[in-house]
């Protein structure tokens, strides 16, 4: 299952696990990224808490995590290549996996028609 | 006020651009009958100053150089061996002239527009390379304000990095005094705690989040601090050395000793003591923590042909990014003498640099022998260039008989439970200066003399494993420039690359680039200013103190605040000092709970970061469409937060260069729930003589001397950002250590108690040759020729913001954010393109992103503002081509730009346009065209590929092939 936030964040669910990145539209808004600060495995973030940090050369913008849960692994090879985030950001450019801990707030998130509908009315830089 | 008739005085009329006749055409063209007329179309009404400012008649140069000479000669320049972090050094005249009294140097920015700025950057990265290599670490920034405030960052710094909860850093006592004050103030804000003890003895490392450590200490003694650290590390807490550079070239670096971070000052580097500044300060720390590190850093990129090219690198960990969450509010920072020190570096090499280190330790070695052979208890023994010795009762006796005899020692009344005296040797010291010490200590002139031959083979005693035994200064720059005209060619290439004031306009919004007259530099270097040590007694700064008398008198006058503190020494420091003040006033009243802090999101970027450090929340007050702040806004985060709120800030005019209507109205509003109006005065060159901030409603602002009184910007610093205070909060204002006033409530800021005293000069002179009726002359034509600007822009570029009847103030946003549907093209674009045509970008992306923000200042000519202007227009016409599909929207002459002359010279040109379009578009003249050395700058590159140092030999030779 595909969810999406209104922060530009996109959450891939398979069962109790989920993967999350950020999306095209938003690399398009940040440009080329140059350093991607990673949380560390094991922490854990309430829904809504910074938990990621990707800089470009002119902004620095939080990803925030979509749900409550524990992080379970970080994608060690964006750190060391940021590109990535550019290049494939759905894709090799995920962020972290988390260990969802309240399934019902998937709920309150956007699937892709409404997600796609938010960013047609978006300003495009 | 200067009319058609008026009869400027002389200063005056040559400090401002536009002559009678170029105002009555500008004023025609604006739109108003009279000067009077737009100013009473821009300013409310509300706010206009009602009589003209009380400041005596102006002086011409002459006379204003000779009254110069008349305080000079009250300062009383002895033989300084007080040390405390200040040294005599001797300035190379080579130096001297060609940089510090080269406006191809001082009149620059800071290098946002890297093209432009190859020459200072590649100082820069120098001086980065000289400070990683001395302390053995692996990366340094490119300055801070001076060593205690490096200290107060670099303990910000540890706490960020530590990955503890602790809120106590630990500062061993043989930490210079002052570094200890402001380092109390800068924490007690924050809520930690520094513990200052014998690292020996008093530290738990498993309390504390870091700790600081002085090599060699302020008495003297070198220490080994390795035990320590390694506890540290231990307990993951942060070591910090501040390390005197010039010792490191014959002690083992911080960074072999274990430390996270080496602070320390570059002042004994060339640089003169000024009473106090200006000087640059180093920080440097290890790769691991470079995202941590405060300030500007420059880094080696590309271009887009793929050549070497320098850049300002990690912007993200600035206030002008990261706002409140930024590593520090820094901002102007002290490029100048880190470029003076660097050359310092580059003149003498690792050799030079070695042979003066040895030669002071030497001579402290002959000192300390000659006192103790006169009986003297000298309790320093392992030592660079400082001792201490125990003098008990004789203490006021031989403080007295030194100074009879021309030198000044340090006063240490208690030490250990005993008095003493301090003596510290530097590049200047004689053997005659060592005679006099010792007659000071009781020997006769003749045994004196025959003491120096017999103890001529003294040395100093550095412990074995604290000598230096790594290499420094490999890098190939160290070596190339050591004879005389090998340097001077090496600056004047440099110099070459930039473009300063001495070249064209920098029409950068907020940042006032105004002359730099040459009359107000002069003094500078005179050794009455240069060569007096901030804590000598006052009886031998009376210059210093009837001209800080006077400055603060005239700023007074102009702001109408009741105090003014010279302490901070930037405008961001001004901003941090001032809410300390407001904030220890709350407190007074029992109302320490006031920790809000109002920004409009239009806010500089140092003011959240500010608001930050002093312990204040942000809350941030939306602006409406037409820029100003939204009072009704305002009013419910006011109401909102009314038990809780301490302060707002706002910038006057705004930082969108109008004059906001209803500021008394916004002020009213914070002080009905008992804030503060904490005012920045970056833009005070829109007021003065017209409006006094303190008048409408500012309880407390800073004034950025280094805008509006004309201290040059030295491509990123020195600056002075004093600042006013009404009655109420006079009691708040920084105090200092070194200064007899009794204790205060608020503790210092800076390491000096006048910040970077000797540039006060400038501003003093400034306003001494333009009197009253010259700095309000001054204001008008600055608010005309931004008026002009506008008027003549807007056509072209869609003018954001104005005031009610049209109008900008000093200074005006143009939108070019349309542009980039239309034709594709950004505010980078144009900012390069304006290269080709010989002149800095305005203001790029602040505070609106995708506009240009335009200042002209009251300096430039009609002549000037014309032709920028009309280069302005044809690169509109240029953009108008790739509208209308006549050039390429990827590949035209704005995303080329700049064009340089290896193009130009390539047989291979293909580009869609000719080489003459590209090169010498319409006004550029082949006789003085400015050719960019690079190409457009990678950034991303650059911040992906990091590099801080002098780039390895090997790249300089794939760069030239
Ligand atoms: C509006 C505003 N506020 C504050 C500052 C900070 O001053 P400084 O660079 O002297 O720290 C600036 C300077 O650029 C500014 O433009």
């Amino acid at each position: 299952m595909l969810k999406f936030t209104s922060d530009h964040e996109w959450i891939l669910v398979e069962n109790d696990s989920a993967t999350v990145g950020i999306t095209q539209y938003a690399q398009e808004q940040l440009g080329d990224v140059v350093f991607v600060d990673l949380p560390k495995s094991g922490a854990s973030f309430e829904a809504g808490a910074a938990a990621v940090v990707v800089e470009s050369v002119k902004a620095a913008s939080d990803v925030y995590s979509p749900i409550t849960g524990e992080i379970v692994d970080v994608n060690q090879e964006v750190a060391d290549n940021p590109s990535l985030v550019n290049s494939d950001p759905m894709g090799k450019g995920w962020l972290f996996k988390m260990k969802i801990a309240d399934q019902s707030q998937l709920d309150k998130l956007m699937d892709e028609q409404a997600y796609r509908a938010l960013i047609a009315g978006a300003p495009h830089a | 006020m200067p009319t058609e008739s008026s009869t400027l005085l002389p200063f005056a009329s040559r400090h401002i651009g536009p002559s009678p006749k170029d105002v009555s055409e500008m004023l025609a063209v604006v739109g108003a009958a009279s000067l009077d007329e737009l100013l009473a179309q821009t300013l409310p009404q509300d706010i206009r100053q009602r009589r003209p400012l009380y400041l005596p008649s102006a002086l011409s140069e002459a006379e204003a150089l000779e009254r110069a000479r008349q305080v000079a000669s009250q300062n009383i320049a002895m033989t300084s061996l007080i040390g405390q972090g200040y040294y005599g050094t001797i300035l190379p005249p080579v130096i001297q002239r060609n940089i510090l009294e080269n406006p191809a140097w001082y009149t620059a920015y800071t290098p946002y527009q890297p093209e432009i700025s190859q020459g200072r950057l590649e100082a820069l990265i120098n001086f980065q390379t000289m400070v990683a290599d001395l302390t053995g670490l692996e990366i340094a920034n490119a300055s801070l304000l001076d060593e205690a405030t490096a200290a107060a960052e670099a303990m910000a710094m540890a706490q960020r990095i530590s990955e503890t909860e602790r809120t106590v850093f630990f500062a061993d006592h043989d930490c210079h005094p002052q570094t200890l004050a402001v380092l109390k103030t800068r924490a007690e804000a924050l809520g930690w705690q520094v513990h200052v003890g014998d690292s020996m003895r008093d530290l738990d490392a498993s309390e504390v989040f870091g700790a600081i450590f002085q090599y060699p200490g302020t008495f003297g003694e070198i220490r080994d601090f390795r035990e320590p650290i390694a506890k540290l590390k231990a307990n993951n807490a942060i070591s910090v050395i501040a390390a005197d550079l010039l010792a490191l070239t014959l002690l083992k670096p911080p960074g072999e000793l274990g430390a996270d971070i080496a602070v320390g000052s570059a002042q004994r580097f060339g640089v003169p003591m000024g009473y106090g500044g200006p000087h640059a300060a180093y920080i440097a720390t290890r790769d691991a923590h470079k995202r941590a590190l405060p300030g500007r850093l420059a880094g080696v990129s590309i271009d887009s042909h793929g050549n070497r090219a320098y850049r300002l690198a990690l912007q993200t960990r600035e206030q002008h990014i990261r706002r409140e969450k930024a590593t520090s509010n820094i901002c102007t920072a002290q490029v100048l003498l880190a470029v003076i020190a660097s050359m310092y570096a580059v003149y003498y090499g690792p050799e030079g640099l070695t042979a003066i280190a040895r030669r002071i330790s030497k001579t402290a070695a002959v000192l300390r022998a000659g006192l103790v052979a006169l009986g003297c208890k000298v309790s320093t023994s392992a030592f660079f260039d400082t001792i201490t010795v125990d003098v008990g009762a004789r203490r006021q006796e031989v403080l007295d008989r030194a100074r009879d005899s021309g030198i000044n020692l340090r006063d240490i009344p208690s030490h250990h439970g005993t008095s003493c005296v301090g003596i510290s040797c530097d590049e200047t010291t004689t053997r005659d200066t060592i005679e006099k010490v010792w007659c000071a200590f009781g020997d006769s002139p003749e045994t004196a003399a025959r003491r120096s031959v017999e103890l001529a083979g003294a040395r100093g005693d550095i412990a074995t494993d604290l000598r230096r035994s790594s290499e420094f200064l490999t890098h190939p720059v160290f070596h190339q420039y050591r004879s005389e005209t090998e340097l001077l060619r090496y600056m004047r290439r440099l110099a070459d690359r930039d473009l300063a004031l001495d070249r064209s306009m920098i029409p950068l919004g907020s940042c006032t680039m105004k002359l730099n007259a040459t009359a107000e530099m002069m003094p500078l270097t005179w050794p009455e200013f240069a060569n007096l040590h901030p804590f000598a007694p006052v009886s031998q700064a009376q210059g210093y103190a009837s001209l800080i008398a006077q400055l603060g008198a005239t700023l007074r006058e102009i702001t109408g605040y009741d105090a003014i503190s010279f302490q901070p020494n930037s405008g961001a420091q001004g901003e941090y000092a001032g809410l300390l003040a407001v904030r220890a006033y709350h407190q007074s009243r029992g109302q320490g709970h006031r920790t809000i802090c109002l920004i409009p999101a239009s806010a500089h970027g140092t003011n959240p970061a500010s608001a930050h450090m002093a312990g204040m929340d942000v809350v941030v007050v939306r602006c409406n469409e037409s820029g100003n702040i939204d009072v009704a806004d305002l009013r419910a985060k006011a109401e909102a937060n009314a038990d809780r709120l301490a302060a707002i800030m706002i910038t006057y005019p705004s930082t969108h260069g109008v004059f906001e209507e209803e500021v008394r109205a916004i002020c009213d509003i914070v002080h009905s729930h008992d804030g503060q109006v904490y005012l920045d005065g970056a833009n005070l060159n829109a007021q003065v003589g017209l409006a006094r901030p303190a008048d409408y409603g500012a309880d407390v602002g800073h004034l950025n001397l280094h805008k509006t009184f004309c201290i040059p910007h030295g491509g990123g610093g020195p600056g002075m950002g004093p600042i006013g205070v009404k009655a109420h909060l006079a009691p708040f204002l920084p105090g200092h250590p070194e200064q007899p006033d009794g204790p205060s409530i608020v503790g210092p800021v800076s390491a000096a108690p006048y910040g970077s005293a000797s540039i006060l000069v400038i501003p003093w002179l400034y306003c001494l040759m333009m009197s009253g009726e010259g700095l309000t002359a001054a204001t008008t034509i600055a608010i005309l020729n931004a008026n002009y600007i506008a008027r003549r822009l807007d056509p072209h570029y869609p003018l954001l913001y104005k005031g009610r009847f049209g109008r900008v103030a000093h200074e005006c946003i143009v939108d070019l954010r349309p542009l980039k549907n239309s034709a594709g093209v950004s505010v980078d674009d144009v900012a390069k393109r304006l290269i080709d045509y010989g002149f800095h970008a305005p203001t790029m992306s602040f505070p609106v992103a995708g506009t240009l923000m335009i200042e002209p200042t009251e300096s430039e000519s009609k002549m000037e503002i014309d032709r920028f202007c009309d280069a302005m227009i044809a690169i509109r016409e240029e953009i108008r081509s790739i509208e209308q599909g006549q050039a390429l929207q990827d590949n035209n002459l704005l995303k080329n730009a700049p064009h340089t002359v290896l193009e130009l010279a390539d047989e291979t040109w293909q580009r869609p346009y000719s080489r003459m379009q590209a090169c010498f578009p319409k006004g550029v003249s082949a006789t003085s065209k400015y050719w960019p050395p690079v190409n457009r700058i990678d950034n991303v590159y650059g911040d992906r590929n990091l590099i801080c140092t002098c780039p390895p030999v090997e790249q300089f030779q794939a760069a030239a092939e």
